[in-house]
């Protein structure tokens, strides 16, 4: 990275070398990234039994990352990001079923757009207004949308959810033979080789364009109109209208992933709407961090992954220990209250103590707060004395590096 | 010569307070008109004004014998009408080739091209170094806004606005906060800026604003007291006794 930068060392010697073209350090790939890309790629050959749960991590992470681009780039805050989700969900399925649309890629874009027309549409009834009032506009449309799905049975198969569902084979009619391999015509197994395939190709397909369009000059803008809206607008960015813009992106992005899920489950159903979904696309990126495109695959596999060991250890109450480590989480950072809320789980169960108890221990924590935060920052120093250099505890992959 | 910026009767209440009550004020093209007057006499007021931050109560405001009294902050920009603020308005998380970079994508009408990577525009990089290189900000141009010294900022604040390529352009107390060493870098850029650009400048040193301006008006209370040439407005009597009353209160 350090190789683009100018020297510093004199003004005189920074502007030749920079030349005609002008590299930021955040826009090229540095190994970490790539390294990330691998990980999904590894996945598939090495746990082959969690196909159906990776398809599921990475629909989430595509969902996040649509979330991200209104939450991390514009701080837009939503409670019903769902709507965009759903949208595209059903209109995924109502395609395939009534064979409008056969074609998988085709069909996954259209019902993008469809969610993009939403997005566009209501985006100027969630810029009004402020912080709580965008929350409450967005669950509203969410809530609307769910209603709407569940009144029109004839069309949405209402809550018994849409049946019969058929997806034609993946890029069917582009299929060829070549060395002896077929390419194309991709068929849905019940092991979701092609699901979890198709799922990892469209993410970062969309990855990319989103990398792109955040380190592109309108993604600048998005930057500085969420830094500084007052002065963004003295600058001359007409700020209403990129915020409009980068809504409808994220609408059509949520509804990708709607579609995706529809796809590669043959179903549709209400549950795509629901509170429940939105709301932990917040957690997702409280997990994971915002503002760097990362936050959301990485918050998704972390909670997908806590989710599903949660439930096999504590099948009935899995939900109270999302719900703490989300307080320690917010209360005291990442790494340190993921450390806290697993060791009280540990304890707990240790100790069989019941949810009461535990519910004390947290309170007790929450009355040292201040305390324990000392007691913390005092450890942070002596880890960074350890190590050398301090290291906060903001994600490895932020790319705001001073 | 013609006025290039002109407000007609214009008035801005907050509640029953009338922070600025029938200001007609013309500023003619390529002037370097100050506005003075004590705290609190709606200087400030009157930029927010004209810069669409504010909407005025009632009155107009002409830019070249444009209305822009309702236009929308960013037409304005777009129309050559640029300012600083007082107190520090920037992009605390961008570096100052961003920042820079960002106002001249948005001159050039480049600004919300989304496919094109950030600095791979060779017009736009040229000028950024320029205009960095002009305001003494080379060797911090990768630096994080937030983390640069007052002074640093300051610059950058004014480099902005420069960015901007003004034709019209209000300064609120650009020198304001900024230690005494490095407060020559701020006023020599000030004073270097192109004749052709019209400056409107808020400044309570009047040493500056008697070196630097060639017409001066006087805000009191929401209201024009006087104006006119830095030698008139000085021996005016309704001046001194405003300031000395001023500084006898304080």
């Amino acid at each position: 990275m350090s190789a683009t930068r100018p020297s510093q060392d004199s003004a005189a010697a920074a502007a030749p070398r920079m030349g005609r073209r002008l590299t930021l350090p955040t826009q090229l790939w540095s190994k970490l990234e790539i390294a990330f890309w691998l990980i999904p790629v590894a996945a598939f050959f090495l746990f082959p039994k969690y196909l159906t749960l990776g398809s599921q991590i990475l629909i989430t992470a595509l969902f996040a990352l649509s979330l991200d681009l209104i939450l991390g780039y514009a701080r837009i805050i939503s409670l019903g990001h769902a709507a965009f989700f759903g949208l595209g969900s059903y209109v995924a399925a109502l395609l395939a079923k009534h064979g409008i649309i056969n074609e998988p890629v085709l069909a996954l874009v259209v019902a993008g757009l469809a969610a993009a027309v939403l997005g566009f549409a209501t985006s100027f009834l969630v810029l009004r207004g402020s912080d709580l009032a965008r929350l409450m506009v967005t669950l509203g449309i969410a809530l609307i949308m769910r209603e709407i799905a569940n009144q029109i049975p004839e069309v949405t198969g209402g809550a018994d959810g849409l049946q019969g569902v058929t997806i034609a084979p993946i890029l069917g009619s582009l299929q060829f033979n070549m060395f002896g391999y077929t390419f194309g015509g991709f068929q849905f197994d019940i092991f979701g080789h092609v699901a979890y395939t198709y799922c990892l190709v469209v993410l970062f397909v969309l990855f990319l364009l989103a990398r792109r369009i955040v380190h592109s000059p309108f993604g600048l803008s998005l930057r500085a109109v969420k830094g500084n809206p007052l002065r963004s607008s003295l600058v001359g960015i007409a700020v209403d209208r990129r915020l409009v813009a980068i809504y409808t992106v994220a609408a059509f992005y949520a509804g990708v992933a709607g579609a995706l899920l529809a796809q590669t489950t043959a179903f549709a159903s209400l549950d795509v709407f629901s509170f429940e979904r939105s709301a932990d696309l917040l957690l997702v990126l409280i997990i994971g961090g915002t503002g760097y495109l990362y936050g959301g695959l990485i918050g998704a596999v972390a909670f997908k992954l806590i989710q599903d060991s949660l439930a096999t250890f504590d099948p009935q109450y899995w939900q109270y220990w999302i719900g703490l480590l989300l307080v320690f989480l917010v209360l005291f950072g990442r790494i340190y209250g993921a450390i806290i809320a697993a060791l009280i789980f540990a304890v707990a169960r240790w100790l069989q103590l019941s949810f009461f108890e535990c519910a004390l221990i947290m309170l007790a924590i929450g009355l040292g707060y201040g305390h324990i935060q000392k007691g913390l920052k005092l450890l942070d120093g002596a880890i960074a004395r350890l190590v050398g250099h301090a290291r906060s505890a903001t994600p490895m992959l932020a790319h705001r590096k001073p | 010569m013609a006025a290039v910026l002109e407000t007609a009767a214009l008035e801005k209440h907050f509640g029953g307070i009338a922070a600025v009550n029938g200001v007609s004020l013309a500023v003619e093209k390529g002037a370097r008109h100050a506005l003075i007057g004590p705290n609190g006499a709606g200087k400030t007021t009157v930029i927010n004004l004209l810069t669409g931050v504010l909407r005025p109560s009632a009155g107009r405001i002409l830019l070249e014998g444009r209305d822009i009294t309702v236009l929308e902050p960013h037409k304005r920009v777009g129309l050559g009408l640029t300012r600083t603020f007082q107190i520090n308005q920037l992009f605390l998380d961008l570096t100052p080739v961003e920042t820079v970079g960002l106002a001249i994508s948005e001159r050039m009408g480049t600004g919300a091209q989304w496919w094109r990577l950030v600095g791979s525009r060779s017009p736009v990089t040229e000028e950024i170094v320029e205009i960095l290189g002009r305001f003494h900000l080379t060797d911090v141009m990768f630096e994080r806004t937030g983390n640069l010294p007052y002074g640093k900022q300051r610059l950058l604040e004014i480099a902005l606005a420069i960015a901007c390529r003004p034709q019209v352009l209000l300064l609120d107390e650009p020198a304001a906060g900024v230690p005494e060493a490095e407060r020559h870098d701020i006023l020599a850029t000030v004073a270097a800026l192109p004749a052709d650009v019209t400056v409107v400048l808020i400044e309570h040193d009047m040493d500056l604003v008697f070196s630097f301006a060639d017409r001066i008006s006087v805000l009191v209370n929401g209201t024009l007291l006087t104006e006119g040439a830095p030698d008139e407005v000085a021996r005016d009597p309704r001046v001194k006794a405003v300031y000395l009353g001023e500084s006898l209160n304080a």
